[in-house]
């Protein structure tokens, strides 16, 4: 055994000691594991004689060491280990503890010894070991030649460990230190213990071919592996190959001097032994050197000899006659081809060739009417509320080889095309219309495979979603009302104009009757007009710009809503919210039901008051903010005005059934002056009778409607 | 007990749909195989009605599948067939690794296939349903027939491309379902009708090939794609060829199958045997008649047909039933510089018998030198050899035929003439504001004149008439009216001139002059009669409706704005058209002017 394994065993050992410490603490377990070993040991043994087996050499052996190695950490393993070996050495440990005085001597001598005493040594052990037992003996003599190592290995744990287990048994008293320094002691003899099974000689029963050299058994192994030892090797009978001495540079000058074969004199790296060439080994060496055939009695060019030729001989070449299946068919054969042809024939097996064909028949792709001739059952798998993808726009003109002339592009919109070279999809067309002037000059579309690529990417990459499309004109949109025609009569022309006041006219208004109309602004007079004529009939001089002018009271109006109350509970009823920011003026509809509100954003906001307090309706009617609406008092008609140059008459009826809402017309858009000082019409007011409508102006006049 | 909470997005819309990644675990695929089942399975994402709810709350727009679509590809048997491809790849590349190149070989030869005719039949539970869906897979397949061998493309997918398209233009010429054609700069653009289904496919010009960078093109794609079309089409061939009791597949030529593919290394080879191919008709099934003509449909008043629809109707089929016989008899010979795939599938397809230089290509059928051709197609500006026995026209002639259904007169079309400009037959005619050339104008309506023959045509007093129209767009109301009593007045004017023209035209000279010493002699002069002003009522509707406008509902108003703007920006384009045309014809005549002139001046010189 190599040192080096040793050196790992101990290691090992180091371990399980401590493992055998545990195992002192709980005996009970032990030894009930000892009865399970027992039960399992025929199986443990003939593992190990498995790895005997197949083990082929030193370095597998290593990897089974370690791997036994691992399995002793785990303590199942351990046990089993112990088990294993409890078979084998029951009488081994008996004489490792007998002998293991005498070892320990003999390991000292053999420390000293060299390779001649080692002999010595071993004629001490040999008896040793024959007296261990036949049990021993006979195990390993069964073995292949090559498993004595392996074998030794085995040997080597099993005696250690079964003491280990006897002593965990027996002192199980002792204290820990004791038990250590024991079991150091015991490993070192067993260690010794060691030596005879080594040395054990195989070829005792005389069969020494290779007698005259001694020959280093260690194998092709690193001469390293050895450095720190006294012994390179091992020879046959596994005795230690002492190293030579180590012969200085003196001692050699001195041989040189004095030995006259020095100069053959070589040096057997594997045993360290000097060997004096013969002349036949010269002779060889010199051959070899030269290139030649090392053996000198070889001849090259001997004439050939043609032993076995095609020609027929009187006596055969070889004493034995031929044999029977060398002239006869075989049996077996004709059965193996008869089946193939049987098979051939039905069709079960097929030749190479129509193994192709079917091959490139079956790869051909064969299409049939898949759709059947008439009517089948729906088939129930299919995609759900499948969108099937719209189809590309057909081609326009534009996309023409020979477009009319108006689709090509002229300079402006070229010059615009070149601009939008970097955002392309805002372009007019997604290619530029060219024209040729015949078939034969027409190139390739330079990106048609990018544009079927780009489709089939919408294929199955762009998201599908049914998208209603409206099928309606712009025009449907828009409320369908009565015609204006309908709805007369209505102020459609200016027909008066009052003038006279020289600023802002701020309002006015018709008398009751609707003769008159009275008027006041900013250059601070009051103005009263026959309304048929437009004469101004009297001015009224005041020292300051009139707000306002009427012959009855005003509504009360804040600027975000308007608070309905009722004056004899003196309660508020409504607040009515108009959805304006600033109100400007507000009218109520004769019937009192329905009240329109002008705001300055430009809205016209109709109130029901019995449907709900938020807007019946919003008018955008006016482009610029409303100052002025008014109700008439007999006809359904309302007018607003504000700063934009209208004036809008709507039709505005309400009905006294309660079901139906309140029809507004827009029926007219009447001209108002142009804005002065951003500022157009201040006030709108009908007359109490006829549909005629009066606006006070910011140009100075009063204009009249009718 | 308290009842267990509902968790978010298990159900409505976020339960609907399911992320693309989602899906690819669902499935156990890799985003290749996932790739390439939605696309033979013809799975697509969906757009979410609420896109943050269908997310399940994530951010971003993520690709989103029907979690039913999923579910419907988890029961495919193709799901199975891809993870075995994978595991046979794997063999593949090991067998590779490892250098056992016979094992390698022998696995790539046993490759397997994936079947995927359910599929076919799966998506399209009709023949008619796969008619409709047409457009892509012949427009793809044509495209690959034109296909040299690349790395991402099967080789023998371009081979079977070119057998399928072939198949399909024979069943097309066989049932002389072609209706529309047209010459783009993309292409030729084609429009059969079979069943009842248009069906419009582009195929390339020549060269259409060229090699794209990676992130332009992935041939990949569109090579999966080309696997499901090809097996479609193939089946729809199939039914065409047995719905007109041909023989299918068609012995057309050697040239298609894979064996000989390999000798044939020229493309020019290639393509000359696939139009041959075209020019052959192809075998009928024996004892099976010639396709009957379809009889005359009788049509049936129906309650709420309308006359003058039914009698277009009647107009249309006589149309369609001409054209179907158009080049019936006739026989043209193609100049080696035409196109010839376009022009023997058109010609054929209306009856026509095609030829061209047997020296050049092959499958010629007869000769330049046989007297009974009829036109002969050139695209070049003269030719030394004429013969007196036939015409020779430019290409365009032919297309401009078909899609006017009539054989055109040629005298705009013969060799080296200036060709009229070729107009897409595509165009859609019902929907309105659309822009219509003259010259399409002059073929819908034979009473119409063109501008070249007079210069006050209709076309620029509409232009005029636009023109005035924009105007009015943009000044306010007032102006409208302003302009319109101003045309008013002076057609009043108008006519009161001529009156008073007609009066002298009538009066001789003497009468004249008593009529004027009357006029001086008495006070009373004869009364205008109030004239109502015929825009009258025409500008208070427009007011009346301006201010109806303002009523649309708030809910509307976006959408009546951008549709007015469409409208407008229509009516714009076309102004515009009408414009561009309008100069160039007054410039193209300013030319001709010049030109005659110049004639002129030489002549009088030269006789001087």
């Amino acid at each position: 055994m190599p040192p080096y394994k040793t050196g790992l065993l101990k290691r090992k050992i180091s371990e399980n000691t401590n493992k055998t410490e545990d195992n002192s603490s709980n005996s009970s377990c032990d030894d009930h594991n000892l009865i399970t070993g027992d039960l399992d040991k025929e199986e443990d043994s003939s593992d190990s004689d498995n790895e005997d087996g197949v083990v082929p050499s030193d370095t597998e052996l290593d990897g089974v060491v370690f791997d036994s190695g691992d399995s002793l950490l785990s303590d199942d393993a351990a046990n089993e280990s112990l088990e294993e070996s409890s078979d084998v050495s029951d009488s081994e440990e008996d004489e490792a503890s007998d002998g293991s005085n005498e070892e320990s001597d003999s390991d000292k001598s053999e420390s000293n010894t060299e390779g001649t005493n080692a002999n010595t040594a071993k004629s001490k052990l040999k008896p040793d070991n024959e007296d261990s037992g036949a049990e021993s003996g006979s195990g390993s003599a069964l073995r292949p030649p090559r498993s004595p190592r392996s074998s030794r290995h085995n040997t080597n744990k099993k005696p250690f460990k079964k003491k280990e287990f006897k002593q965990t048994k027996t002192v199980a008293d002792k204290n820990a230190n004791s038990s250590v320094d024991a079991l150091e002691q015991k490993i070192k003899e067993v260690q010794v213990n060691i030596q005879p099974v080594q040395e054990k000689d195989e070829y005792e029963s005389g069969d020494t071919s290779d007698e005259e050299g001694r020959v280093n058994t260690a194998g092709e192994v690193p001469r390293w592996w050895y450095a720190e030892y006294d012994h390179v090797g091992y020879d046959a009978d596994g005795r230690r190959i002492a190293r030579p001495p180590h012969a200085d540079r003196i001692d050699d000058f001195l041989r040189k001097c004095e030995a006259p074969d020095f100069w053959r004199t070589v040096r057997d790296p594997s045993t360290g032994q000097e060997i004096i060439l013969s002349k036949k080994d010269l002779e060889l060496i010199s051959r070899i050197r030269e290139g030649r055939v090392p053996n000198a009695e070889h001849d090259e060019y001997q004439p050939w000899v043609e032993w076995f030729s095609g020609e027929v001989l009187q006596t055969p070449l070889r004493a034995f006659p031929e044999h029977k299946r060398s002239f006869l068919p075989s049996r077996d054969e004709q059965r193996h081809v008869a089946r193939l042809v049987h098979a051939l024939r039905m069709g079960w097996a097929k030749t190479r060739r129509q193994l192709a064909d079917e091959r490139r028949r079956n790869k051909e792709l064969k299409f049939y009417d898949l759709w059947g001739s008439g009517a089948q059952e729906e088939q129930p798998r299919a995609l759900q509320r499948h969108i099937p993808a719209p189809r590309r726009p057909p081609p326009s003109h534009a996309e023409s080889y020979n477009p009319p002339p108006e689709y090509l592009l002229d300079d402006k919109e070229m010059k615009e095309w070149n601009s939008l070279e970097e955002t392309p999809w805002r372009r007019k067309y997604t290619f530029l219309p060219t024209q040729h002037s015949c078939l034969r000059a027409v190139p390739a579309y330079p990106r048609f495979l990018r544009e079927r690529f780009l489709r089939c990417l919408d294929l199955y990459l762009a998201p599908r979603a049914i998208k209603m499309r409206l099928t309606i004109r712009p025009e449907e949109l828009v409320p369908q009302l009565p015609a204006p025609r309908d709805l007369q009569p209505f102020p459609t022309d200016e027909v008066l104009q009052f003038r006279g006041h020289t600023g802002l006219v701020r309002s006015a208004d018709f008398d009751p009757a609707g003769q008159y109309v009275v008027s006041g602004g900013d250059d601070a007079t009051v103005r009263i007009w026959e309304a048929g004529t437009g004469r101004c009939l009297r001015t009224i001089e005041l020292g300051e710009p009139v707000r306002l002018v009427e012959w009855t009271p005003a509504c009360p109006v804040t600027q975000r809503a308007v608070r309905v109350y009722d004056l004899v509970k003196q309660e508020l009823v409504r607040k009515l919210l108009a959805g304006a920011q600033w109100l400007s003026a507000l009218a109520l509809h004769p019937a009192g039901d329905n009240l329109l509100l002008a705001s300055y954003d430009r809205k016209c906001i109709w109130f029901d008051l019995e449907l709900s307090s938020r807007p019946y309706q919003t008018l955008r009617l006016h482009a610029g903010a409303v100052r002025s609406v008014a109700f008439h008092r007999r006809y359904p008609l309302f007018a607003s005005a504000g700063d934009d140059r209208h004036v809008v008459v709507c039709h505005g009826s309400v009905y006294n059934d309660l079901l139906q809402n309140p029809l507004l017309v827009p029926l007219k858009q009447l001209r108002a002056p142009p804005p002065r000082d951003q500022l157009s019409v201040l006030q709108v007011r009908w007359h109490p009778a006829q549909p005629w409508l009066l606006a006070a102006c910011a140009d100075g006049t009063l204009r009249l409607y009718a | 007990m308290v009842s267990k909470k509902k968790k978010k997005y298990s159900s409505g819309e976020g339960a609907q749909f399911m992320t693309r990644k989602a899906a690819l675990k669902k499935l156990q695929l890799s985003l290749k195989d996932f790739r390439r089942i939605c696309i033979l399975k013809g799975i697509y994402p969906r757009e979410p009605r609420n896109r943050k709810r269908a997310q399940k709350g994530a951010g971003g727009i993520k690709t989103l599948y029907h979690t039913k679509d999923i579910k419907f590809l988890l029961h495919e048997p193709i799901i199975w067939k891809l993870r075995d491809l994978k595991v046979f790849q794997q063999k593949i590349r090991k067998a590779r690794a490892t250098r056992q190149f016979g094992q390698m070989r022998k696995y790539l030869r046993d490759y397997p296939s994936i079947n995927i005719d359910h599929i076919v039949k799966e998506r399209y539970p009709t023949f008619v349903d796969a008619l409709r869906d047409l457009d892509d897979c012949l427009t793809l397949c044509f495209l690959f027939s034109t296909f040299p061998s690349i790395k991402k493309v099967p080789r023998d997918q371009s081979l079977l491309c070119r057998r399928l398209s072939v198949e399909f233009m024979h069943a097309v010429i066989a049932a002389k379902a072609l209706r529309k054609v047209f010459i783009s700069i993309k292409g030729y653009y084609y429009q059969a009708e079979f069943e009842g289904q248009t069906i419009t496919w582009i195929v390339p010009h020549h060269f259409s090939f060229q090699p794209q960078s990676k992130d332009e093109v992935d041939f990949k794609i569109m090579s999966t794609f080309v696997e499901f079309y090809t097996m479609m089409l193939g089946f729809v061939n199939f039914k065409l060829f047995h719905s007109l009791n041909l023989v299918y597949p068609p012995q057309l030529t050697a040239g298609f199958t894979p064996e000989t593919d390999k000798d044939l290394v020229d493309e020019h080879a290639y393509v000359a045997e696939r139009i041959a191919a075209l020019n052959i008709s192809v075998a009928k099934i024996a004892g099976s008649n010639e396709v009957e003509e379809l009889p005359e449909i009788d049509i049936f008043q129906t309650e709420d047909g309308d006359p003058q629809k039914l009698e277009e109707a009647k107009l249309e089929v006589e149309k369609v039933k001409n054209l179907k016989t158009m080049f019936k008899g006739l026989k043209f010979f193609l100049n080696r510089e035409v196109p010839r795939e376009p022009l023997v599938f058109i010609i054929r397809c209306f009856g026509g018998e095609v030829s061209w230089d047997k020296d050049h290509f092959v499958g010629a059928t007869f000769d330049e030198s046989d007297e009974s051709i009829a036109y002969q197609i050139v695209d070049r500006p003269s030719m030394d050899k004429q013969y007196l026995s036939r015409y020779y026209v430019q290409p365009q002639w032919v297309f401009d035929s078909v899609n006017a259904r009539t054989l055109l007169p040629i005298n705009k079309y013969l060799m080296g003439a200036v060709l009229p400009p070729h107009l897409s037959p595509f165009v859609d005619k019902i929907k309105d504001q659309v822009y219509m050339p003259p010259e399409e104008r002059a073929l819908k309506d034979p009473n119409f004149k063109p501008l070249d023959d007079e210069p006050s045509g209709s076309d620029i007093e509409e232009a005029s008439d636009e023109d005035a129209e924009e105007k009015e767009e943009d000044s306010s109301e007032e102006d409208d009216e302003k302009a319109l009593t101003r045309q008013y007045q002076q057609e009043v004017a108008e006519d009161s001139t001529s009156e008073d023209e007609d009066v002298k035209d009538d009066l001789d000279p003497e009468k004249k002059k008593l009529a004027k010493e009357k006029k001086k002699a008495m006070a009373v002069s004869t009364g205008v009669t109030h004239k109502e002003n015929p825009y009258q009522k025409e500008i208070e509707d427009k007011q009346a409706f301006r201010l109806r406008e303002k009523l649309v509902r708030k809910k509307h108003r976006n959408l009546y704005k951008s549709m007015k703007a469409g409208q407008e920006q229509r009516k714009k384009e076309i102004w515009l058209l009408r414009k561009k045309r309008r100069l160039h014809d007054e410039k193209v005549k300013e030319e001709k002017k010049a030109e005659k002139r110049k004639q002129k001046m030489q002549a009088l010189e030269a006789t001087s």
